[in-house]
């Protein structure tokens, strides 16, 4: 019994690993391969890939929409993380019964639907003059409640005599936060950082509807808009994608052991 | 003299205690509660665009006989039932896979199952678009093995532009809930299961009699966030066929999108829409507690 079952998980585990990297490998072949080759379903790489960057820089303003992104994800995951941590930290370490009653209606809003959210909150920014401003999508971000929930779990592990330690040593409360509590949390930190990072560069229906006009965009807009072309370019949409998702790849491969280890800080 | 102190650092610790959460409490209040409170006042309104006036029940009137809504409303209740169960099975499965020490590779089987969650939305489901062509590699593939005996219409049939969608979600959240499931699974002693074996347990009563009901309430996480994922389906469905074909795909919140956006803007009806979003989200999430909690606190 044994020596059949192995081998059959190890091959489960296999083909699941492949079907997950193949589409990566898919989107690098057919980075370099003409539309018609890859809607043709082509495996071999082609000799398309220059036409193809050479396309897509002079068809859109790609690099623009780039900065676009980098711009509005950096932004929205330092305020945020930071808000949302001080927020986490506050409801763990100064505990009061009105506080915690605050905490759990903060929760409940992780049940709201964005679906219902979108209409009052685009009346909302647009009263605010808000409409292609990057602010639209920094604001709502600053804090969320899975965050400030990530960092209250997080922050049950933070040891509590060192802040009596510090505060002895006549140490201000804020900048316990700061030089003791946030340089301790680091792997909470990059954990909730690459969340942030990922969830804002990959936003879709919020820049959708806030950012109207092209030269603001972001890069799923960009993508998005090639890809509903009455006839679109595969080729190009291909590299465009392997440009967007190199970012969050690299993030995600320098900093993997700080996520696994955040995320396992939530659960517990 | 000294309760007086006492006194003094106890308030002094409690506005400190406010200081660090109030910019959170402002932001959540502004950018959820407010819109909330809002939409459902919103969806007693009609009118054009910005000029909106009360119409009572009418709205939720016209729900009833709102063909495109039973549509939406099918479509995504389709893709909930289908999709979020195999997918949390299948999450399961694997994490109980990784989580076993006698394993090897298991550092890089787990990068390569968790890759699909660090892809945008958009990105992948323009992917999968390209793979599910007529002439395209999926067709090639199933042609060449003899699954099929003719081309699919992955994207233009309504059936199988459905099953597209559904594949597609699948591949990008699977990983994403097994990290959550082997997380927890490193909370579990292993002598429980060391006992198991010594009553003769095999793998699979192991893993419904220990890890399931071990695993509750991390399984009631995922089942709830991914219910409440699958209910606001959007990129995918608009990036894979576009709602098409003839609506087949289109899911609730892409109806409220062309209802405020797409359409003539009536943002009074589209809100009505979304709480039908709320209600499913509150219902299906008491549903999901009531049966799948017990009474324990989780710490």
């Amino acid at each position: 019994m044994r020596k059949i079952k192995k081998p059959l998980m190890y091959l489960f585990l296999i083909v699941a690993s492949f079907v997950s990297i193949f589409p990566f490998i898919w989107m690098m072949i057919s980075s370099t391969n003409k539309s018609v080759e890859v809607t043709r379903g082509s495996l071999t790489l082609g000799s398309n890939l220059l036409v193809n960057y050479r396309n897509l820089v002079s068809n859109t303003n790609f690099w623009q929409v780039f900065g676009n992104s980098a711009f509005v994800a950096i932004i929205t995951t330092v305020l945020g993380i930071i808000a949302s941590s001080l927020a986490g930290y506050g409801f763990e370490l100064y505990r009061s019964k009105s506080r915690d009653r605050v905490f759990s209606i903060i929760l409940m809003s992780m049940m709201v639907p964005f679906a219902a959210l979108m209409i009052p909150l685009y009346r909302l920014i647009s009263q605010m003059g808000l409409i292609n401003n990057y602010l639209a999508i920094i604001l709502p971000g600053i804090s969320t409640a899975f965050l400030i929930f990530f960092f209250r779990q997080n922050s049950k592990m933070f040891p509590k005599e060192i802040i009596e330690a510090a505060r002895i040593d006549g140490l201000g409360e804020v900048r316990i936060f700061f030089s003791i509590y946030m340089p301790v949390m680091k792997s909470a930190y990059s954990a909730a950082g690459i969340i942030t990072f990922m969830s804002t560069w990959n936003n879709f229906l919020w820049p959708l509807i806030v950012l109207q006009s092209p030269n603001k965009m972001t890069l799923p807009i960009l993508i998005s808009s090639l890809g509903s072309a009455y006839t679109p370019d595969f080729g190009v949409i291909m590299l465009s994608i392997v440009i967007s998702t190199l970012p969050t790849g690299v993030l995600f491969f320098l900093m993997q052991k700080n996520f696994v280890q955040g995320m396992l800080g939530s659960v517990k | 003299m000294k309760k007086d102190k006492k006194g003094t650092l106890h308030q002094r610790v409690n506005r400190l205690g406010w200081g660090f959460v109030l910019l959170s409490i402002v932001s959540i209040g502004v950018f959820v509660f407010y819109p909330m409170i809002q939409s459902f006042i919103t969806s007693f309104k009609s009118g054009m665009g910005n000029n909106l006036e009360f119409n009572g029940l009418d709205n939720y009137k016209r729900l009833l006989t709102d063909q495109n809504f039973r549509i939406a409303l099918k479509n995504t209740l389709i893709y909930l039932v289908v999709q979020v169960p195999i997918m949390l099975l299948l999450a399961l499965v694997i994490s109980v896979m990784l989580n076993s020490t006698k394993l090897k590779f298991r550092g890089l089987f787990r990068v390569a199952i968790f890759l699909p969650s660090i892809t945008s939305l958009v990105a992948y489901s323009t992917i999968f678009k390209s793979l599910f062509t007529n002439d395209g590699l999926m067709n090639k593939l199933l042609l060449s093995v003899g699954l099929i005996s003719e081309q699919i219409n992955w994207l233009a049939d309504p059936f199988w532009a459905k099953i597209t969608i559904i594949i597609a979600i699948t591949w990008r959240w699977t990983g994403y809930n097994m990290i959550f499931y082997l997380a927890a699974l490193q909370n579990i002693d292993t002598q429980v299961y060391e006992a198991a074996e010594l009553d003769g347990a095999n793998a699979i009563q192991k893993f419904f009699n220990i890890t399931v009901p071990l695993l509750k309430p991390i399984i009631l996480f995922t089942s709830i966030t991914s219910t409440i994922g699958t209910l606001q389906l959007f990129d995918e469905v608009v990036n894979i066929t576009g709602g098409g074909p003839a609506n087949a795909t289109m899911t609730l919140s892409q109806y409220i999108y062309n209802l405020s956006f797409m359409y003539t803007p009536n943002f009074g009806y589209a809100a009505t829409v979304s709480y039908t979003i709320v209600v499913l989200v509150v219902g299906l999430s008491l549903i999901q507690l009531k049966y799948g909690g017990d009474k324990r606190e989780e710490n």
